[in-house]
């Protein structure tokens, strides 16, 4: 019987999916606008994360040694700058190693309610405008355990932790599926606004590089691929003609 | 040099029939000459089965099937196995690539009617090879462990529990688990990387002997065999080799540019191929907000939507795939081409084609009222085309026509009102009007219009 009500449950899920995306993203995104091409850029979004997001979120997908390379710094620089975590017997993690922390997931439903997800995926899952939106969209809610929420993620479990660079702020109308929300500045930060918009930037740069390293790599190969296959199309119509002359 | 591989040549065909295969195959085999557009999908399903088969081979080297690991492989394969990322997006855009092709292979098949005689037992073959490859795509989708793969395989799993009395346990038995679990995707991996594709290859082999058996069929529905010269060879055949083996590799360059051309630059599709909601890890306890298949699960998937109880809308699914089998004895009409038939039978296989197009849409998205209204219209259509399809195999009179459309019209009719309180009488009354005009068109038009009237086919292929 329990059984057949979760069946029921399961096909209501799947003849009523429309219910079910009620409270999902209704916000407009802001566009990223972001170049994942840019070097300079995705280092500055790499030695961000590594200092305000990976004490809670992790890379685990990622390698260090790749980001290395990608992003054109040798070993010793991404070892002194980047890797902040140790290993189980307290040495420095190699750089060969996954980018992982050192949050427990027990710990982690304690302090926030929920397990801060893995974000190696996020660009791919959630998309670049998402993320954009998400990160400038923290605003004081006094209702809420950390004191913010959020207009892309509502009632999100976590702390607005890039409150030094952006400040706190309020939102003053609420925006929907085709408007944006507006806010004002409560308390500013150590950065202007449009500073501020540059940092989050360079994280979704570098959260975009993380979700897929080789996007650049591809496309460079892609125009090679297509300009040979077009060569080849010339050859084999014209070996095709000179087959069929004597059909015709 | 020569001398030797001839020598060489009769050694072997002492002892197996190579030559003769060969030519019977391939150099002797005589292919209508009018072959057009629509005939490459053949081979190149045939490619496309090959690039599934070798870029699975070595995804099988690195993927892992186990619950805890299979996620992370995947990622592992995409980013430290080298040309890792190229393999697994040859075979995820290979299998909607695939399915793009077979339908467009068997659209060709309705449009010249390919499945009517001698060709029946070879249009069988092909649809045991299409169900045997949406099993195979299925089983393949819950692998990457993402959520949409966990959720589409738990709904899809669970249409099963809507058979009476077995269902519950039949469930448990396919999942080997109360849920979808490791047992699962263990199960799932052995017949997605083993069972399947023996099937598969074995079916596609099947397939090629009856072709070849029976001849093909061309746009103007000619048999080719009919008129031959004083050697026995069609007057209008040419060897398949070299003739078509150099046409289609002209075809195979370009479904390569379209190919790559995704590989490269868009191996997500826009969530078409590679669902965004994929790149999350499976999670038993959080459900998606909206669990859709991938593309070419979902005119079917609409089909099963739109009928509210449960083992029903399963059974109205299943028949809107099984109804295909029975193609060669729902139309029995003399004339194989679309090139000969009437006017009216041109708009109906159009107007089917586009309302499966319609379909595979609004099950891509949430059923908002209008939508479902639409998915019940346009499933209804669906099946009406077929009868319509057998209504037309021969001159019908105007008595027939008339009750055949009084009949239908009541039939869904009744339906809708015994459904008006559960939507807007509105929509309904107004949805109504499309099956309804759709009859008028097929059914009734006819009998005082010359839409219906064939033209005359000729007795060799043209151009």
């Amino acid at each position: 019987m329990k059984k057949n009500i979760l069946i029921v449950l399961g096909l209501l899920a799947l003849i009523l999916p429309g219910l079910a995306t009620a409270a999902g993203p209704g916000v407009k995104l802001d566009k990223a606008d972001i170049d994942v091409t840019n070097t300079a850029s995705l280092q500055r979004g790499a030695k961000y994360f590594v200092n305000y997001c990976m004490g809670c979120h992790s890379l685990k997908h990622a390698r260090y040694s790749r980001l290395a390379s990608d992003l054109g710094l040798n070993e010793a620089q991404v070892r002194d700058n980047l890797i902040f975590t140790r290993t189980e017997d307290g040495d420095k993690t190699a750089i060969g190693a996954l980018m992982a922390n050192a949050m427990r997931v027990k710990d982690g439903k304690e302090w926030f309610g929920t397990t801060p997800p893995d974000l190696t995926l996020v660009a791919r899952a959630r998309g670049e405008d998402w993320i954009y939106t998400f990160l400038r969209g923290f605003y004081l809610d006094p209702s809420r355990p950390f004191g913010v929420n959020n207009t892309a993620f509502d009632n999100v479990g976590m702390p607005h932790v890039l409150w030094e660079l952006q400040g706190w702020q309020r939102l003053a109308e609420h925006g929907d599926s085709h408007t944006a929300p507006v806010f004002e500045q409560a308390e500013s930060g150590r950065m202007t606004p449009a500073e501020y918009d540059q940092v989050v930037r360079d994280l979704v740069s570098f959260l975009s590089y993380v979700g897929e390293p080789r996007q650049t790599e591809r496309k460079v190969i892609g125009f090679w691929v297509m300009l040979f296959l077009v060569v080849l199309f010339v050859v084999t119509y014209l070996l095709k003609k000179e087959y069929w002359r004597d059909v015709h | 040099m020569n001398k030797m591989l001839t020598s060489m040549l009769g050694w072997v065909d002492a002892r197996f029939p190579l030559t003769e295969t060969w030519n019977y195959h391939l150099a002797k085999y005589y292919a209508p000459r009018n072959f057009n557009f629509w005939y490459f999908f053949g081979s190149l399903a045939l490619l496309v089965l090959v690039i599934q088969l070798g870029s699975g081979l070595w995804l099988t080297m690195f993927y892992k099937p186990d619950a805890t690991l299979a996620f992370a492989s995947v990622e592992y394969i995409m980013r430290d196995v080298e040309w890792g990322w190229f393999i697994r997006y040859m075979h995820s855009t290979g299998a909607s690539a695939f399915f793009l092709v077979v339908y467009l292979h068997m659209f060709r098949a309705l449009l010249y009617g390919s499945y009517k005689a001698p060709r029946e037992l070879l249009w069988l073959i092909g649809m045991v090879i299409y169900v045997a490859l949406m099993a195979e795509a299925f089983m393949g989708y819950l692998l990457p462990w993402g959520q949409m793969s966990y959720w589409g395989a738990q709904v899809i799993v669970n249409l099963f529990s809507t058979i009476p009395l077995i269902g519950g346990d039949l469930v448990t038995w396919i999942r080997g688990d109360f849920l979808i679990s490791d047992a699962t995707l263990n199960r799932f991996f052995a017949l997605h990387v083993m069972a399947l594709p023996l099937v598969l290859v074995a079916l596609v082999f099947v397939h090629i002997v009856a072709l070849h058996a029976v001849g093909s069929n061309n746009p103007d529905g000619v048999e080719i065999k009919k008129k031959k010269d004083e050697n026995g060879i069609p007057l209008d055949g040419i060897p398949f080799h070299p003739y078509y083996t150099v046409k289609d590799i002209v075809g195979v360059v370009v479904f390569f540019m379209f190919f790559f051309a995704v590989i490269f630059f868009a191996p997500e599709m826009k969530g078409y191929f590679l669902e965004h909601a994929n790149f999350v890890p499976a999670d038993p306890l959080v459900t998606p907000a909206h669990i859709a298949p991938v593309w070419y699960f979902t005119p079917f998937y609409t089909v099963l939507r739109v009928v509210p109880d449960p083992f029903y809308g399963v059974i109205a699914m299943g028949a809107a795939v099984v109804v295909l089998f029975f193609l060669p004895w729902i139309d029995k009409h003399p004339i194989k081409s679309i090139r000969y038939r009437s006017t009216l039978h041109r708009f109906n296989v159009m107007f089917f084609a586009l309302s499966f197009i319609v379909l595979g849409y609004l099950g891509v998205n949430p059923p908002e009222p209008t939508l479902a209204e639409l998915g019940l219209r346009f499933s209804e259509i669906y099946f009406l085309f077929f009868i319509v399809l057998w209504f037309h195999s021969r001159p019908r009179g105007a008595a027939l026509s008339w009750g055949a459309f009084a009949g239908l019209v009541v039939l869904y009719t009744i339906y809708d009102l015994a459904r008006l309180s559960t939507g807007s009488p509105g929509l309904i009354f107004g949805s109504w009007l499309m099956p309804t005009a759709y009859l008028v068109i097929c059914l009734l038009l006819p009998l005082y219009t010359k839409l219906n009237e064939d033209k005359p086919v000729p007795e060799r292929v043209t151009s």
